[in-house]
């Protein structure tokens, strides 16, 4: 896969490559293009000039739900669950809007979900109410949700935003088998043995710009890097 | 299997009342509250169900109206033939009011649909054939045999009209329709993100929705024997329609009946004992303090007692 | 045409108080034309009195001023707090506001046309081989000093700018111990004042009966929405674009079509270029 973008107010002249399978690292100080550009990617936002390539097709005008629909998914960095749907039906409106569009009447949408949920961990949880998960619960329900739409794309904005110690180690463990299982994964993150521990490659955003691109180890100890994150 | 027993009786209610010498008056009245309930039902497919604010609801009514009464006058058209057109004209409506407006946010569709309120009244008061702001008036043909009077025959009309319109908006709340809805109205990004397409679930909820309350409409002029366009596009049928499944409860399609039938009969015993004015502020303040105190409604409040359970009967 | 460039600057003024409410405090206050009708009526009443319309608006602002911050504050303990289903409940809210505040109005007044009388109403200015009503210019004037005061305000005076700050920054406001809710407060108060003083323009300009609200519905969000949300230079150029189309229609088509105007340039903004002329 490769995705190529343009300027935007938010990000210019940013050209990145994902090749399938990848675990890739996005990193970048607050305010730096990193959700801007998965917006860009995901469709909640439009490109204003360069291309979105997915898996050889060009993908910049297609609204959000049918991006989605060809493999993309991603979480949100302050979890958006469907507040008034209890957590396995949260699973569902994915299953039967992505996974199963054209075969509702055969799949058993609810099982489904509730395997899903058993990955994660959750199964306990289905009947609750989303709207009182705690914050891991929340975290996990948004990946949860995203890996339900059968992508072949993740991406994980935040997702350990805040997370104590063995709740980031948890959700890690959640990323790392699913890109077992085949799924290349975009990873945003602020915190860095996680961004470590998980990349293959990783690229640094600063102010709109691509500063960096590298293997983990290198891009710590790049100067740009460190005076992008401690300020110039 | 309860619903259809449900369905089943309340058509048998309603007919086997107007064979009976139930007063006269029952049945005015009693069609007025009946067409509250498609209203209700109708505007809470697109805003209880996704959250999206009609205020337009006299438009799409009156255009319901209107359309009929030009059916009638063209061309003599049946009472059957001249709801099937209603319900196309304002479900037209309802699409085109939708394709302009949906894509942004909440309140400027509202806004919108207070909009073509207007704009639909300026039209029509601009129309000499249909009367203008004088109206027109009509004569009824006879009633079927059956029934004592038209006005009887249209209270038959109107219950089998509000069973459809709860059976549509079951059907939709149930189905993973209503839960696309549900998703948009709980938080459109993610909605959109999880594959549902927005636009296209919000357009087919207008479009339905504009159409019943058209449908609606289509008897008006026939019940009153005269059409003009200030009654019509009154804006009372607008809060109305809003009141109602606010009082009632959004979430479940009985909550409009519920809010119809209560509103709906208040509104009736206060506009004729105390005054049309009242009777507006009543609605008005009604609203208020549910929207405020209850946001679920009746219904949410009998679940709190748990009377009612969340279910999809 | 020139009655079109007098009339858009008012309802410019008229709009300026939605402009802060809606534009700039994101919040749904359809229940804005209903308001600045309740002040025309209090203006009239005023008038029974003998007071000047301008002088009765002026009084009247402190009041729509508190008016103002209860309502916000009780709009935001009940919806915005509470986040979610605000958004529908919050609308159904100020339009069932709206609605109790016309209907209160015609229970208190009745339906007929009120009016007001001072000293230059009804007499004309003579300019040129044209006849000016002077209402209109007094409101012209009115209104022009009224935005230049705000627009000043907003920029000048610390609370004006931290009013537009949490417009576009909350979190950041808070990061500098301001207390964001008292400054909404503070503004949705302003802009009721606001709406006071262009109610008493309103009834200089011409009778008023309970239902004008709803067509000004249209006109306000019509000027909003064209000039932009939180533009204030915006909201004049919008204002004077409706106005002289107004009057355009008024001329070619007749009285009978000119409500309608209004709402369908709102419609026509949405369609094509919704965050308008000047928006963010």
């Amino acid at each position: 896969m490769s995705k190529h973008f343009g300027g935007f107010a938010a990000l210019s002249e940013v050209s990145l490559e994902v090749a399938p399978g990848e675990r890739f690292g996005l990193i970048g100080p607050n305010g730096s293009g990193k959700t801007t550009l998965i917006n860009c990617v995901s469709g909640a936002l439009r490109n204003e000039s360069g291309s979105i390539v997915f898996d050889g097709a060009e993908i910049s005008r297609l609204p959000a739900y049918q991006r989605t629909r060809r493999g993309i998914a991603r979480s949100f960095q302050i979890p958006r669950p469907f507040k008034t749907m209890s957590v396995l039906e949260n699973l569902v409106v994915p299953l039967e809007y992505v996974a199963h569009r054209r075969t509702l009447h055969t799949a058993d949408t609810w099982d489904e979900a509730m395997a899903i949920l058993r990955q994660m961990g959750m199964a306990e949880k289905a009947d609750s109410p989303s709207n009182l998960l705690s914050q891991v619960e929340l975290r996990k329900l948004e990946l949860a949700r995203a890996m339900a739409a059968r992508p072949r794309l993740l991406i994980s904005d935040e997702a350990m935003a805040g997370l104590a110690g063995n709740e980031v180690d948890e959700v890690l463990k959640i990323l790392f088998d699913l890109n077992a299982a085949g799924i290349t994964i975009i990873m945003i993150e602020h915190i860095m043995q996680a961004v470590m521990r998980f990349s293959q490659r990783v690229i640094c955003l600063d102010a709109g710009r691509i500063i960096c691109e590298g293997a983990p180890a290198e891009i710590v100890k790049n100067p740009d890097v460190q005076k992008a994150y401690l300020g110039a | 299997m309860k619903f259809w027993i449900g369905v089943a009786v309340t058509v048998a209610l309603a007919a086997g009342l107007a064979l009976s010498g139930t007063n006269e008056y029952f049945f005015y009245a009693g069609y007025v509250v009946l067409q509250f309930v498609v209203l209700a039902t109708a505007w809470n497919i697109l805003g209880g169900y996704a959250g999206y604010v009609n205020f337009g609801t006299a438009a799409f009514f009156g255009i319901g109206a209107y359309t009929a009464v030009v059916l009638f006058k063209a061309v003599g058209a049946p009472l059957g033939v001249q709801i099937l057109a209603a319900a196309c004209a304002s479900g037209l409506l309802g699409f085109g009011t939708g394709l302009l407006t949906l894509r942004l946010r909440g309140i400027f569709f509202s806004i919108a649909t207070v909009a073509v309120i207007f704009i639909m009244h300026t039209a029509i008061v601009n129309w000499r054939y249909v009367g203008g702001a004088t109206g027109v008036q009509l004569l009824r043909p006879p009633a079927m045999p059956l029934f004592d009077s038209y006005t009887r025959m249209l209270f038959v009309v109107m219950a089998v009209m509000a069973v459809v319109g709860v059976c549509i908006a079951r059907y939709i709340e149930v189905s993973w329709i209503g839960r696309g809805l549900r998703a948009i109205r709980d938080s459109e990004e993610a909605a959109e993100c999880s594959g549902v397409p927005t636009l296209k679930l919000k357009l087919f909820a207008c479009t339905v929705s504009g159409a019943l309350m058209g449908a609606a409409g289509a008897p008006l002029p026939m019940y009153m024997s005269f059409l003009e366009p200030a009654s019509s596009f009154d804006l009372n049928y607008s809060v109305s329609a809003l009141a109602m499944p606010m009082i009632g409860g959004t979430s479940h399609w009985l909550g409009p009946v519920i809010g119809a039938i209560l509103l709906g009969s208040v509104q009736q015993i206060v506009t004729v004992t105390i005054s049309n004015e009242i009777n507006v502020l009543v609605v008005g303040v009604l609203l208020v303090v549910f929207v405020v105190a209850a946001p679920d409604g009746v219904l949410g409040l009998l679940r709190k007692l748990k009377w009612f359970h969340r279910s999809s009967g | 045409m020139l009655f079109g460039i007098l009339v858009g600057c008012f309802y410019a003024a008229v709009s300026v108080g939605l402009s802060v409410a809606f534009g700039l405090l994101d919040v749904p206050h359809v229940a804005h034309p209903a308001l600045m009708v309740l002040g025309s009526y209090c203006t009239y009443l005023l008038g029974l009195y003998g007071w000047d319309p301008i002088v009765a608006g002026i009084a009247l602002m402190p009041l729509f001023f508190l008016l103002g911050v209860a309502i916000y504050r009780f709009y935001y303990e009940t919806f915005e707090k509470r986040g979610s289903d605000a958004g529908v409940r919050g609308l159904a809210f100020f339009f069932g506001l709206a609605f109790i505040v016309e209907v209160g109005l015609i229970l208190a007044f009745g339906v007929d046309q009120r009016m007001v009388e001072a000293d230059y109403i009804g007499k004309s200015l003579s300019l040129g081989g044209y006849r000016i009503p002077w209402r209109l210019l007094v409101a012209f004037g009115v209104a022009l000093l009224l935005m230049a005061a705000l627009t000043l305000y907003l920029s000048r005076t610390f609370t004006g700018r931290a009013i537009k700050a949490v417009a576009q920054d909350e979190p950041a406001l808070r990061l500098m111990g301001a207390n964001p809710v008292r400054i909404k407060q503070w503004a949705f108060g302003i802009a009721t004042a606001v709406t006071a003083l262009a109610g008493a323009m309103l009834i200089v300009v011409g009778p008023v009966e309970p239902s004008l609200d709803r067509v000004y519905i249209g006109r306000t969000f019509c000027v909003v929405v064209l000039a932009g949300l939180g533009s204030m230079t915006g909201t004049l150029f919008a204002g004077l674009i409706l106005g002289v189309s107004e009057s355009i229609v008024l001329t070619l088509f007749g009285a009978s079509w000119a409500p309608a105007v209004a709402f369908g340039l709102l419609l026509v903004v949405l369609g094509i270029r919704p965050q308008g002329l000047f928006g963010r």
